[in-house]
């Protein structure tokens, strides 16, 4: 993976850097001792490291605002950080980069009951925001697997998904309003706690744009009222096509279930061999969850099954506790964790047409063949946000450039059938060199034309999201 | 002025756009006409329409902007889908006619009662093609309901009133039709209880998909609730929410009440409407204000939205004159920007040709991002000229 030449004009002031920002925040929250550095040298995706210049960890907006005026001031590119989960390297430094790290900015400022909303610093975890509204029976609704880790401004960097945003959508659908700093230390507020802009949508176009735009510091996100109960049903096919075909009656019943999930045979015997969940030998697995009260549930539930009949299921098992439920999703929540144990692996997320899915796996099978790499699918299939998993062996020579290629295969095939390069990790580094396989000359010029607007130096993140060759010239300037 | 320019498709759309040596007023089928209209050569999408896909299994449909929201909506009831969003139809509201189009939702972000539950007509655009001010057909989204790829234009231009380019396609997340609604009439005596009544709805595990409140006859209020999903379920919620409303007032269950709750169409005879949208408990400060300064003409007034969605209307005999009126929309706006919220004039026979912001005036910096961001996608400044201004 390339990146640019360090500046070596900025290097060179280092030590000028770190005074100016030492005089605006407290002594320990700006780390340059290349020993300290090294903990921010790269975020999930580790096949990628390199340690900033400095790393910064401001407290409050304000600080943020100080530290951005600097390095606006003397031309530092700025790499901001949540939690540093990111499986796309949005949060991998360049040696010549000021890291802004959120991560002690994590106050809840605000609750909300009466109009479903909290205020946060974006420093707080995913998971920790529901915890702060659970005991009124709330919840925050995207679910990231990461979410005990994850910071809510990366979510917002990456418009992060879930397993459950079937039903209730991903960050940009619940999120209202931020503090955000612009590149020139400006603050301003977009959105807040009402619905939909007044004039152009900012706030859409901020959230997903990967830390290019501006540092969010602060974020109103919709909660939710916690629903009564959910359980789901698992239902083993003989053929990915008939599972496919399953999923795609369930949605064309009016059944809509909150979490579809797919798992394919490497995957299911893998998660099996590692988690004892009790799944079936078969081809394809699919959980489906509903939600409601006890006889909503079951209600629901029965549709499902009675649609699921229809195809010959080789097993179907109705969760009827909480226990059952859990050994249902067992398999499927440890499905990253069992196959880390078997190999290295590379994630992916390419998004597709649901009705694309039998052909999608078929040709991921004959690219797996081609390149003697084995895949195993897990995927939301409701939404068609596939999680092929590639594995290979790191201490192979050669074997990741092969997974590279391999999975640039796969997400040109997402392309190919109408899909996308990624679906909730966001482009980061990982598929930057991909973009022009989705997108026109024109149509990154647009997009780089929004940078231009809140970033016209081209300081923020900047050699992420577009091919560099396509950067160039504005972040040389 | 000379007629409406309808180009036959995409490729003619750009091509009258690059030869265009003016402004040019962007229109759909012309039945929402909001905002600053400034005089301009009209160019219609009207004619570049049909549906280009649509897969139920998929919960996708694929449409060039002028094709009518009736005819999507009718392909999609064939498969007991539906536009989940709701969109208004502005016609009665406006006396306006002509055809509602995708485009004109999505470049408006029309959305109705349902936005509550699931999102606006913004949250459900999957992917958008446009030609922007230099001719340039320009994509960004796609056709899956999930896609993070590169940043979200999308939005950006749902919404945008075609000020940053003229949409001609979008893809779109479309849901199942319920199986049944329930709605329950709750009524109460003041807008402190409407608003205390709906946030409680909107705060049980129920998934209420509309929570609105109308003025009654006697004077006090109607809080409309409804639920919606498979006939067991919903009377289930409905019978649940009915023991916890009943403190608020007594509780029927009436008729579909929705489509006039989402069009306002007995407010077709009303001279100015505005529609502000605000912190749902922060409704109450803005009644407040309107009885203070309308106390003695009265006014009409509806929320939607658990109470973040206010309509306020008056009747010709309720504003004395231009300059009352004007003193009026200043007053709401100033208020409005205090709560953190806008407001918006969506029409108004006495404030016609008066200088005034139609949209709420936006912060210095988030203006200066916006007029940039214009000048990006536009730069002859020829879209919809001073439009959301």
């Amino acid at each position: 993976m390339e990146m640019p030449q360090p500046n070596s004009e900025i290097l060179s002031k280092k030590a000028k850097i770190a005074a100016a920002l030492r005089a605006v925040l407290p002594y320990d929250a700006v780390i340059d001792d290349p020993s300290e550095t090294r903990a921010y040298e790269c975020d999930a995706l580790t096949a990628y490291r390199c340690p900033p210049m400095i790393a910064v960890l401001p407290a409050t907006t304000q600080e943020v605002s100080d530290i951005l005026k600097i390095c606006h001031r003397e031309g530092v590119p700025v790499v901001p950080r949540g939690s540093g989960t990111s499986l796309a390297g949005g949060a991998l430094p360049t040696a010549d980069c000021v890291i802004l790290g959120v991560a002690k900015m994590n106050k809840v400022l605000e609750t909300d009951y009466e109009n479903r909303l909290i205020r946060v610093q974006s420093g707080r975890t995913n998971l920790s925001v529901s915890g702060a509204v659970e005991e009124e029976d709330f919840f925050y609704a995207p679910d990231p697997s990461s979410q005990l880790a994850c910071a809510i401004a990366g979510n917002i960097a990456m418009n992060s998904g879930g397993a459950h945003c079937l039903k209730y959508g991903v960050t940009t659908n619940n999120l209202m309003g931020v503090t955000m700093v612009m590149m020139d230390g400006e603050i301003v507020e977009i959105g807040g706690g009402y619905l939909d802009a007044s004039g152009l949508d900012i706030l859409g176009v901020i959230c997903g744009s990967e830390g290019q735009l501006g540092v969010v510091t602060e974020a109103t996100l919709r909660i939710l009222p916690k629903p009564e109960g959910a359980r789901p049903v698992m239902i083993a096919f003989d053929s990915n096509e008939v599972a496919g075909a399953c999923v795609a009656d369930i949605i064309k019943a009016g059944v809509l279930p909150v979490a579809i999930e797919f798992m394919d045979r490497p995957i299911i015997e893998i998660c099996e061999n590692f988690a004892k969940a009790g799944y079936p030998d078969c081809e394809a697995l699919l959980i489906v969850e509903v939600e409601g009260s006890e006889a909503e549930i079951q209600d629901q539930l029965d549709r499902i099954s009675a649609i699921a009949q229809k195809h010959n299921p080789v097993e179907l098992r109705q969760s009827q506790s909480a226990a059952e439920s859990a050994a249902i999703w067992l398999g499927r929540k440890s499905a990253f964790g069992a196959v880390g144990q078997v190999a290295d692996y590379m994630c992916l997320d390419g998004t597709i047409p649901v009705s694309a899915l039998p052909e999608v796996l078929r040709r991921i099978k004959e690219l797996s063949d081609h390149y003697g790499l084995r895949v195993g699918n897990v995927f939301h299939a409701g939404d068609g946000n596939m999680h092929p998993l590639i594995m290979f062996d790191a201490n192979k020579e050669g074997d990741l450039e092969l997974c590279e290629a391999m999975g640039a295969d796969v997400l040109r095939l997402c392309v190919e059938v109408g899909g996308c390069l990624t679906g909730e990790h966001g482009v980061g580094i990982e598929k930057r060199d991909l973009m022009e396989d989705q997108y026109s000359a024109e149509d990154l010029e647009i997009q780089m034309a929004v940078k231009d607007v809140f970033d016209p130096a081209w300081l923020l993140n900047p050699s992420k999201v577009f091919p560099l060759s396509v950067s160039q010239s504005r972040r040389a300037s | 002025m000379s007629e409406i320019l309808y180009p036959e498709d995409e490729a003619a759309l750009a091509a009258a756009l690059r030869e265009a040596t003016g402004p040019l007023q962007i229109m759909g089928g012309g039945t929402r006409q909001i905002g600053r209209i400034a005089p301009a050569q009209a160019l219609s999408t009207r004619r570049v329409q049909g549906i280009a896909l649509y897969e139920p299994g998929a919960m996708t449909l694929v449409a060039k902007t002028g094709t009518a929201i009736e005819d999507i909506e009718a392909v999609l009831a064939a498969e007991k889908q539906r536009l989940a969003f709701e969109p208004m139809d502005h016609r009665a509201i406006l006396g306006t006619s002509g055809q509602p189009t995708l485009g004109g939702v999505i470049a408006a972000n029309v959305s109705g009662p349902r936005r509550i539950q699931v999102g606006a007509a913004r949250d459900f655009a999957l992917g958008v093609t446009f030609v922007d001010g230099t001719g340039q057909v320009l994509s960004n989204g796609g056709r899956v309901m999930k896609n993070v790829t590169g940043y979200d234009l999308v939005k950006l231009m749902s919404g945008s009133w075609g000020t940053l380019g003229v949409l001609t396609e979008v893809a779109l997340k479309v849901l199942p039709v319920s199986e049944t609604q329930a709605t329950l009439k709750i009524h109460v005596t003041t807008w402190a209880d409407a608003v205390g009544c709906m946030s409680a709805a909107l705060g049980t595990p129920f998934d209420v998909s509309g929570a609105a409140t109308v003025q009654a006859e006697d004077g006090g209020f109607d809080c409309l609730i409804r639920v919606e999903g498979f006939e067991t379920s919903v009377q289930y919620r409905a019978s649940e929410l009915t023991q916890r409303l009943a403190k608020f007032g007594a509780v029927d269950v009436v008729d579909d009440p929705w489509a006039e709750v989402k069009d306002l169409r007995s407010w077709a005879a009303l001279d100015t409407v505005w529609r502000i949208s605000v912190r749902p408990t922060d409704s109450l400060r803005v009644i407040d204000l309107m009885q203070d300064l309308q106390k003695e003409p009265g006014f009409h007034c509806q929320l939607d939205w658990g109470g973040g969605l206010i309509w306020l209307g008056l009747e010709a005999a309720q504003i004395a004159n231009a300059q009352a009126g004007l003193a009026l929309h200043q007053a709401l706006q100033t208020h409005v920007a205090q709560l953190s919220g806008h407001a918006t004039l969506v029409k108004s026979g006495f404030l016609r040709d008066q200088e005034l912001c139609h949209f709420q005036p936006l912060g210095r910096a988030i203006e200066h991002v916006s007029q940039t961001l214009r000048k990006k996608f536009d730069p002859r400044g020829i879209l919809n000229p001073g439009r959301m201004s």
